[in-house]
């Protein structure tokens, strides 16, 4: 058994030691593992950060409520007499103000993207008083909330990022009416880092909606609390409407795109690792060619053929994970982080996301290059074994 | 051809790099391919924009709408030959809010000599007209739902409930092709008159409209004019030539789209790289060989021919494979319908592909083929000694 271990390491040594001779074609297969891993790892980013955008990070405490049939809010629509049916219902956290449940209007407006110049839908979020303790999380990092009652508005951290003209002390203009930008804030999903909010009461009028919602936004007592809640509202007889966790309903809107992408990239990177796997093959099997007269004389002294078979195996499996941490460090380099915007595909309306390069999606795009690897060396490996070793000798 | 067996020989010599190197360039190509399709379907809407046409929709926001009226208004104003609208209904078939498709409640015969690029049949035409409920729906649609003329089709919109809370009935009356390919025949029409009749609100309000002007170079001067018409109205319009708003509509699905395209460059690139450094590695192996062929008399020339035909014939063996390939697949449809309706391998893209299978073989040849031919006989032939 140590006999067996040995000869696995000095044979493999020895392979090694001749990779220098084969710069070209060993670079070759590890660039081609590298590149597998890193269009894996880059495509999939960009969905991995779209979901994440498309989550919520605190507790899942949020309930929303639409009308029957809606399947977001862009085509929802409540009254305000169902708002107030709304509030009342059991199962939704109460302060000293009341509700903490947001009636919300959701308007589309057009503003021109800092990347391209051109206008693109951003969503305009006209929110309750309790809007902000409803998320729970909404925090200021530049300027101020908007106050009630005023032509104000507070910009999404995304939003501000990705469309020009919404720092604080900016006005933007959406048809005749003007609204002063007073602050930016991060928090809630974000999806709703890519919104601009400001007062429901205000924008109501200005979009000829008065009494008219499309959302009721509340924070549930406990997680535990929404069966009540929904059972409340959807047996009451003056109500049409459909209740659904935030993360749910947030889920939902993510699933088109992030179920494209990742379609795409997994065809993509099975396609390119297919490529990659022949490029492995290649240069094993011209390794092991190069080296049919020392394989033999490996042979002749009594090596196994075990310890030649996992010997290639091992150095091709290398040459993989090299390849394959190259390209995931690449990947990571170039995509971790990287600001983007797309369309969120149910309302049409601009989502700002960072790609996010995952420890999961790692190990997986590394996994992929382990399997090439290891695949690459098989047939090779089996092709030295085999060699007959009187005629590998007299080879030239 | 006499040289051709030379050339095979030389190719099987190593059977197994030369199918494994010509996989990987097929495996490329097909990959091209797809890139190339992926691309059209992110910009069928630009390519297919006709350049007498505008977009006159609601100054903020494409979803907000306009009133039914401003189709004569707009008539009326000089340099229009003709308007129609459209309505964004968001049907979707069966409930399932993943069976969604463009559908659009418009009046069928201003709306089919607007869209001449919506191919129907004069027997279908005239039976949409017939019939109040009728629906005329593209091909892809109807392949993607098996659907059949006379079927009769359930509807909801979650915008546009009916009057009546009941689903929305229509009747397949005819089924539209595109003049071109790259027109999307993923949509479903039906009558504005039934829409208009028994939806529970927004009588008289449309989308937007598709306007045709008397004079393609003067579309900048109209499209002014149209929204001056409407300045200080409550429903102030912004009006755009029709392939501007497709772009538009591109960019905003945006970074997704360039990422994607560049990502697949990439994997193209680096494929054939690594191909082409296999290749021209067969051929150094061979100097010696060379050398031999050279000191049998074989002149510099012929040499060089050898080697860029190896090299060449390796590269559109893979390329075409792999083009045919990527044509085969693309020719089932879109992958993902609702995202993507147009899906197709251009022509023009498949010939810069059959350029790309040229400049592979003879840039992977060119350097090997140079050096053969520069090749000294003694120093070939001693190389290996």
């Amino acid at each position: 058994m140590i006999n067996w271990l040995s000869q696995i390491v000095s044979v493999t040594l020895f392979n090694l030691g001749t990779i220098p001779q084969r710069r070209g074609a060993a670079l070759a297969a590890a660039v081609g593992i590298a590149g597998v891993v890193a269009v894996l790892v880059g495509v999939l980013s960009i969905a991995e950060g779209f979901r994440a955008a498309m989550s919520v990070s605190g507790p899942d405490d949020v309930a929303i409520v639409l009308r029957t049939g809606a399947d977001n809010e862009m085509t929802s629509g409540l009254s305000r007499e169902e708002t107030r049916l709304i509030f009342d219902a059991p199962g939704i956290a109460r302060s000293s103000d009341g509700s903490l449940a947001s009636a919300e209007l959701f308007v589309m407006i057009n503003l021109p993207k800092r990347s391209t110049g051109t206008d693109a839908n951003v969503a305009l979020r006209g929110v309750g008083a309790a809007a902000m303790a409803v998320r729970g999380d909404i925090e200021m990092v530049a300027g101020r909330a908007f106050e009630p009652g005023r032509n104000e508005v507070m910009v999404g951290a995304g939003a501000a990022r990705a469309f020009a003209g919404l720092e604080p002390g900016q006005t933007i203009r959406v048809g005749q009416n003007q609204w002063d930008v007073v602050g930016i804030f991060t928090g809630g999903s974000g999806a709703e880092e890519s919104e601009i909010w400001t007062d429901a009461a205000v924008l109501q009028p200005a979009y000829h909606r008065e009494d008219a919602f499309q959302s009721v936004y509340a924070r549930l007592a406990t997680p535990d609390a929404f069966t009540q809640f929904k059972d409340a509202l959807t047996t009451n007889p003056q109500l049409k409407v459909k209740v659904i966790r935030q993360s749910d309903y947030l889920a939902e809107q993510s699933t088109m795109l992030t179920s494209f992408i990742e379609t795409i990239g997994v065809a993509i990177a099975g396609l390119m690792a297919l490529g990659a796997l022949f490029g492995a093959l290649n240069t094993m099997y011209s390794a092991v060619a190069a080296r049919t007269r020392e394989i033999a004389t490996l042979r002749a002294l009594g090596f196994g053929s075990g310890p030649i078979i996992l010997s290639v195996m091992f150095e091709s499996l290398l040459l993989a994970l090299v390849g394959g941490v190259a390209g995931g460090a690449t990947a990571y380099i170039a995509f971790d982080g990287f600001q983007a915007a797309t369309i969120n595909w149910q309302t049409f309306s601009q989502i700002a996301f960072a790609f996010e390069v995952t420890p999961g999606l790692l190990s997986t795009a590394i996994a992929w290059a382990a399997v090439i690897g290891l695949l690459g060396g098989l047939f090779p490996a089996l092709r030295a074994a085999r060699l007959p070793v009187a005629a590998a000798l007299r080879e030239t | 051809m006499r040289f051709l067996s030379l050339i095979w020989s030389n190719l099987k010599r190593k059977k197994l790099r030369t199918s494994l190197t010509i996989l990987s360039i097929v495996v490329a190509f097909v990959l091209f391919g797809l890139l190339c399709s992926l691309k059209e379907a992110f910009t069928a809407g630009v390519n297919m924009a006709g350049a007498d046409r505008l977009i006159v929709r609601h100054k903020i926001s494409l979803i907000m709408d306009l009133p039914f009226t401003y189709g004569s208004r707009i008539e009326r104003i000089p340099g229009v030959a003709a308007a129609v609208h459209w309505t964004w209904f968001n049907g979707i078939y069966q409930n399932e809010p993943k069976n969604f498709f463009g559908s659009f409640p418009v009046e069928p015969e201003p709306f089919l000599s607007m869209h001449p690029e919506y191919v129907v049949a004069e027997d279908q035409k005239q039976k949409w007209l017939q019939t109040r409920t009728g629906a005329v729906v593209g091909r892809t649609l109807a392949q993607r739902f098996e659907w059949e003329i006379g079927d009769r089709v359930p509807l909801t919109s979650p915008i546009w409930p009916r009057e009546n809370e009941e689903a929305w009935e229509f009747d397949i009356v005819g089924i539209y092709d595109g003049a071109k390919k790259s027109t999307d025949t993923s949509g479903f029409f039906f009558r504005y008159d039934y829409f208009d009749e028994a939806r529970a609100r927004g009588e008289g309000q449309v989308g937007w409209y598709v306007v045709r002007v008397e004079d393609a170079d003067r579309v900048a001067e109209v499209a002014q004019k149209i929204d001056d018409e409407f300045a200080n109205s409550p429903y102030e319009t912004k009006t755009e030539p029709e392939g501007a708003f497709a772009q538009g509509f591109v960019q905003q699905i945006g970074d997704i789209a360039t990422m994607l395209v560049a990502i697949l460059s990439a994997v193209f690139f680096t494929i054939l790289l690594v191909a082409g450094n296999t290749m021209a590695q067969a051929v150094r192996e061979r100097t010696e060989e060379l050398g031999v062929l050279k000191a049998m008399g074989f002149t510099d020339g012929l040499v060089l021919v050898l080697v860029l035909a190896e090299s060449c014939l390796i590269a559109s063996v893979g390329g075409l494979i792999g083009l045919g390939l990527a044509w085969l697949a693309t020719a089932g449809g879109s992958p993902a319908p609702s995202i993507l309706p147009v899906f197709y391998f251009p022509v023009p893209d498949m010939l810069i592909g059959v350029a790309i299978v040229v400049a592979l073989g003879v840039v992977t040849g060119i350097f090997p083929a140079l050096q053969a031919m520069r090749l000294q006989i003694a120093v070939a032939l001693r190389r290996h000694a």
